[in-house]
């Protein structure tokens, strides 16, 4: 019969189907699509037009000189709302990963899981199609946070190079690897959807602002400093600022991307490992 | 190889260490027969389901699937199979006929065969002038269809259904009957169903295991077990007040005999033949019956004569129920 011949495809088929059905929830809902794209755009123009830290030096007119100076030292660039819009993908990077790895729980309690499990689709690519449509999903949020910081005004430093920007996406990729894998770890065993969310927004607050985000680690006390150095956030923000708005340091890229790199790596192995023993049971 | 296409020995699930969901069963069905497992909710149906589709592994004993084990050699047994889960798992975000080729993608099959397999699937379960419309339109029965064309799209030898009509209406109920047998008969392969409609078992099912607290505690066709359990029982009543049970007793075929509510309830074999005998022997002492009904036996006094209880709705896991309502408030179009 021709059945055996008709249902090959290697051991990675299934994926893109996997992948595609959480993207098409997503791109062909325009709501969802249109929330997921305004979202930022308010965050980025509320708050970092709101927090505009060069106005409270420049007011005075007397030291508006060193206003400059003094955001120059503090934040590597005359321009906070430049410094905050790479925080801002970081922002963005962590939000998406973390709502896109918990779709697993409604999988799970609406059966399609049981159901793909039944299938020949191999465990491995299941696991798999939830990382990547979780990846896509926040590399498509964060281009979109660049085009609207470029909009509104974003100072690029003086050596920009746009073969630059495909460095950002490397980093983002990294990220969304390493955090994505977590989240559906953390999802993986659960049948309801309040468990991991509690514990998730738990851990984004603090791995948010003990980052290098929204302000600069070496002006916050010590023993933040010391978890805003393990924090792979800060290293992701650093790497993009460093692509975009900094006067590029090789050697600190360097380290940003080996850190993100081991980071990538080490978490997804684990957590792709440990979801793949969790998923049945 | 021999007829038999599913074989289950010893087959047992123990959940967390303590909790027996199926617990040593045995059984085997046979290549192209509808073979129901009847039981209560809870009673492992569906834990027995999961573990032949190879979504649980087994805490002990085994089982095949056209002679593939279903643990070593499930690779084998999941491209033989298909599934229509008791939920509704249809993407309610995608439409009927991207959920159909959604599913091919998981068997792999080639899009140029999918298009043409998926299209002929709706049209046979009557969806053609729905398929491009989002489940989330879809009524219960409609998504019950769909799942069944789904889960027809690897053309599978072995075809797993789990509470088929669980929440549907009594028409659509029937009506989904109908569409099963038409798949059988369209794509003639094996059917394992589980079920607590006993209606539904003798129905659709060439024969039925009835399961209770993991255990089989019957096999048999309908009609086996509707036998075994002592023929037919006539219920009868005469005009004089009068102790005839040793009368009756005496005629041939009668098993037993009880008096209720001034009525007498007779078991018997065979009950067309044996109930004239009656009447013939107790109108020979002087008697006349003045009323005089023949009942068949139902599953469902079989079931209750197995099991000793009616339906235990209570006793399910919490996310089973969750599960079920979530199933049912679909099945009704929320």
């Amino acid at each position: 019969m021709s059945r055996v011949n008709e249902q090959r495809g290697g051991r990675l088929h299934g994926l893109w189907a996997l992948t595609n059905r959480e993207l098409k929830k997503w791109y062909k809902e325009p709501l969802l699509l249109l929330v997921s794209v305004v979202q930022p755009v308010i965050w980025m123009g509320l708050f970092g037009k709101a927090m505009n830290l060069g106005a409270v030096f420049a007011s005075n007119p007397g030291i508006s000189q060193f206003a400059g100076q003094i955001m120059k030292q503090t934040f590597g660039t005359s321009d906070y709302f430049s410094f905050m819009a790479m925080g801002m993908i970081s922002f963005v990077v962590l939000f998406t990963t973390m709502f896109s790895g918990m779709s697993i729980v409604w999988d799970r309690r609406l059966g399609f899981l049981n159901k793909v499990l039944s299938t020949p689709v191999s465990r491995g690519v299941i696991i798999f199609s939830k990382v990547l449509s979780a990846t896509l999903r926040a590399i498509f949020q964060a281009a979109i946070v660049l085009m609207v910081a470029l909009l509104f005004g974003l100072q690029l430093s003086s050596n920009f190079n746009p073969i630059n920007i495909l460095g950002v996406f490397a980093v983002i990729f990294l990220i969304c690897i390493g955090l994505s894998s977590l989240f559906l770890l953390m999802a993986i065993r659960s049948t309801k959807w309040e468990t991991p969310m509690a514990v998730a927004n738990l851990v984004n607050l603090p791995l948010m602002f003990a980052s290098n985000a929204f302000f600069p680690t070496k002006m916050m006390p010590e023993w933040l400093q010391l978890i805003a150095q393990i924090n792979p956030l800060t290293y992701t923000t650093d790497a993009v600022r460093q692509l975009l708005i900094y006067n590029m340091n090789a050697t600190q890229l360097l380290i940003d991307f080996t850190y993100l790199g081991v980071f990538a790596a080490v978490i997804s192995t684990v957590g792709i490992g440990l979801s793949l023993r969790y998923l049945g049971k | 190889m021999s007829d038999e296409v599913i074989k289950a020995e010893g087959l047992t699930k123990v959940f967390n260490k303590s909790l027996t969901a199926v617990d040593h069963v045995n059984f085997s069905v046979k290549e192209g027969e509808i073979f129901g497992f009847l039981g209560p909710n809870g009673a492992g149906k569906t834990t027995t389901i999961n573990m032949l589709i190879t979504v649980l592994k087994p805490t002990e004993g085994t089982a095949s699937l056209l002679g593939y084990d279903i643990v070593k050699e499930a690779h084998n047994v999941r491209n033989v199979i298909g599934v229509v889960p008791q939920e509704y798992t249809a993407d309610e975000d995608l439409t009927g006929y991207e959920n159909v080729i959604l599913c091919a993608d998981l068997y792999g099959i080639p899009r140029d065969v999918s298009r043409k397999r998926a299209i002929d699937l709706l049209e046979l379960v009557e969806l053609t002038a729905f398929k491009d419309k989002k489940v989330s339109t879809y009524s219960g029965g409609m998504r019950r269809r769909l799942e069944l064309a789904a889960g027809l799209i690897n053309r599978p030898r072995v075809m797993f259904l789990d509470e088929p009509t669980l929440g549907l209406d009594v028409q659509t109920r029937t009506a989904t009957w109908n569409y099963i047998k038409l798949l059988k008969k369209e794509y003639g392969m094996t059917l394992f169903m589980t079920t607590h409609y006993l209606e539904e078992a003798d129905a659709l099912c060439d024969r039925v295991a009835i399961i209770d607290h993991g255990k089989i505690v019957a096999k048999g066709s309908p009609e086996e077990l509707k036998n075994n359990l002592g023929g037919d029982i006539i219920t009868l009543s005469i005009q004089e007040n009068a102790d005839i049970t040793g009368l009756v007793e005496r005629v041939e075929h009668v098993k037993e005999v009880k008096q209720q509510n001034g009525a007498y309830l007779i078991k018997a074999e065979n009950g067309e033949v044996t109930a004239p005998l009656i009447i013939d022997a107790l109108r020979k002492e002087g008697y006349a019956v003045t009323r005089l009904s023949l009942a068949k036996p139902t599953l469902n006094e079989v079931y209750l004569d197995y099991t000793g209880k009616s339906f235990r709705d209570n006793e399910e896991s919490r996310e089973g129920f969750v599960r079920q309502r979530m199933t049912l408030r679909r099945a009704r179009g929320r």
